[in-house]
C-alpha cells in the first residue's frame, strides 16, 4: 500500500446526475469494493444506499459500475481496480437508478420472462423423470450457461441495450439458449418465437462486452449466436 | 469522470472490431454514391470524366480511391469475420487458432505487399 487512505468517489442520487461525493476510506491489505462501500455507509455516511446479500458471488445483487466497468463488487479486490489510489463507483448502467447505488432490476427480470426464460415442463409427478444424457452436445451447451447468477453485469456492459431499451439483452437470451438445449424443457416453439421478434437475438452485434465482463466467465455472446442459428433454421424450415 | 460512461473501459478486441465495422460501413455508405456518380459521368459527361481522370492521377483523388478500397476491405473482412463467428459454432480454442491463422496470413500478405511496392 502506497497510502493509508483510498480516495473513493461515489455517484449518488437518482435524477441528480453526477452528484458525486468523495470519501477517504482507510486502506486494508484485504478489501473488496463492497467492503469499501460498506465502510462508507457504516462509518462516514449512513444515508448511502447500496445492495448486497451473500458477499460470496452467489446472489448477484451487488453489481456496480467501478471505474466505468460493471463488476460484482463482493468478489472484486480493490487493488485490482485502484487507479492512482483512487476509484469511482456508480450505479449499474442501463437500468433506472432508485437511489445512490441501487438500481431497479425489474426491467432486467421482466426480460427473462419475455424471453421465455422459465421452465416449460410437460410432465407431471406421475411421469418418470426425464432422462438427461450428460455427454450429449445439447447438454454440454446447456451446462455452459447454468451458472448465471442474474447479476446484470452483462446487461450493463451491452451497448446494444444502451441503444435499444427494448432489446432482451445477453442474460435473458443466454437463459433462453440454455433452456432450448435442456432435454427436460418442452418450450422450443415458444422460446424461438420469443427470441426472434424485434427485441430479440438478431439485435446483437457480437461486440462481446457481455462475455468479456461476465464475472462467472459465461459466454452469452456465443449463446446468442446459437439462437441466431436456431431461429434462422426454424424460419427457413417454415418457409420451405 | 462518470463511472457509468467509460468508453475506454469497453475497448476490448471484439468491441473495437465492432466499432471499426460500423465506421467502415458508414464510410462506405457515404463514399459509394460519390464513386458511382463519378463513374456515371462516362455516360453523361465523358469530357468531364476525362478531365477528372487526368486530375485523379495524382493527389487527393488517388488517396480517396485508396480510402474506398481500404474501407471495403476492412468492412468485408469484418463482415466475413462476423458471419464465420456467428454461423459456425466454434469452440474457444478453435477461435484462438483461427484468429492466430488470420493474423499470420495478414502479416505474410502485408510483407508481400511491401515487397511489391
Ligand atoms: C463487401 C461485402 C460486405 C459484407 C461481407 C458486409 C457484411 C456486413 C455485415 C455482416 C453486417 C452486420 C454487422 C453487425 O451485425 O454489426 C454489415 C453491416 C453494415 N454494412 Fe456491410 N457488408 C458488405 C458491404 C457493405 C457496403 C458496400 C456498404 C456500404 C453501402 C455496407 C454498409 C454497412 C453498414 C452501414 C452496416 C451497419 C453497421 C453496423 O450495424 O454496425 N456494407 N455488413
Ligand atoms: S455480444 Fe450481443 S449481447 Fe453481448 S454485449 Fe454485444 S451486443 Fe450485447
Ligand atoms: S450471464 Fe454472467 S454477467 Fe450476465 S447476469 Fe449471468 S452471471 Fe451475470
Ligand atoms: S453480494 Fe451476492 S454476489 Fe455479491
Amino acid at each position: 500500500m502506497t497510502s493509508n487512505f483510498l480516495k473513493v468517489t461515489i455517484e449518488r442520487g437518482a435524477g441528480a446526475k453526477n452528484a458525486q461525493r468523495v470519501f477517504e476510506v482507510p486502506a486494508h491489505e484485504n478489501q473488496t469494493v463492497l467492503d469499501v462501500v460498506s465502510w462508507i455507509q457504516q462509518c462516514a455516511d449512513p444515508t448511502l444506499s447500496y445492495r448486497f446479500a451473500c458477499r460470496v458471488g452467489m446472489c448477484g445483487s451487488c453489481a456496480m459500475m467501478v471505474n466505468g466497468v460493471p463488476r460484482w463488487t463482493c468478489r472484486t479486490h480493490i487493488s485490482k481496480v485502484l487507479d492512482d489510489n483512487a476509484v469511482t463507483i456508480g450505479p449499474l448502467r442501463n437500468l433506472p437508478t432508485i437511489k445512490d447505488l441501487v438500481v431497479d432490476m425489474d426491467p432486467f427480470f421482466d426480460k427473462w420472462v419475455a424471453a421465455e426464460g422459465m421452465h416449460h415442463g410437460g410432465r407431471t409427478r406421475e411421469h418418470p423423470i426425464a432422462p438427461v444424457d450428460e455427454k450429449s452436445a445439447a447438454r454440454i451447451e446447456a451446462n455452459a450457461g447454468i451458472e448465471c447468477i442474474n447479476c446484470s453485469v452483462c446487461y450493463a456492459a451491452c451497448d446494444t441495450v444502451a441503444g435499444n431499451p427494448e432489446y432482451l439483452g445477453p442474460a435473458a437470451l443466454l437463459r433462453a439458449w440454455t433452456l432450448l438445449n435442456d432435454a427436460r424443457d418442452e418450450g422450443r416453439e415458444a422460446i424461438l418465437d420469443a427470441v426472434s421478434d424485434k427485441s430479440g437475438c438478431h439485435n446483437c452485434h457480437s461486440m462481446g462486452s457481455c462475455t468479456a465482463y461476465c464475472p462467472n466467465e459465461l459466454d452469452p455472446m456465443s449463446a446468442i449466436a446459437g439462437l441466431k442459428r436456431e431461429t434462422t433454421k426454424s424460419f427457413l424450415g417454415r418457409v420451405r | 469522470m462518470n463511472a457509468a460512461n467509460g468508453i475506454v473501459s469497453r475497448a476490448h478486441p471484439l468491441w473495437l472490431a465492432y466499432v471499426l465495422h460500423r465506421l467502415s460501413g458508414i464510410g462506405l455508405a457515404v463514399f459509394l454514391p460519390l464513386h458511382f456518380w463519378v463513374l456515371a459521368m462516362a455516360m453523361t459527361a465523358p469530357a468531364r470524366l476525362d478531365a477528372f481522370l487526368a486530375m485523379s492521377g495524382a493527389g487527393v483523388a488517388k488517396l480517396a480511391e485508396f480510402g474506398l478500397v481500404f474501407l471495403l476491405a476492412v468492412h468485408m473482412f469484418g463482415g466475413l469475420r462476423l458471419m464465420a463467428l456467428e454461423w459456425l459454432p466454434w469452440r474457444p480454442s478453435q477461435k484462438t487458432l483461427a484468429a492466430g491463422a488470420a493474423a499470420a496470413s495478414f502479416l505474410i500478405a502485408s510483407f508481400f505487399l511491401l515487397k511489391a511496392v
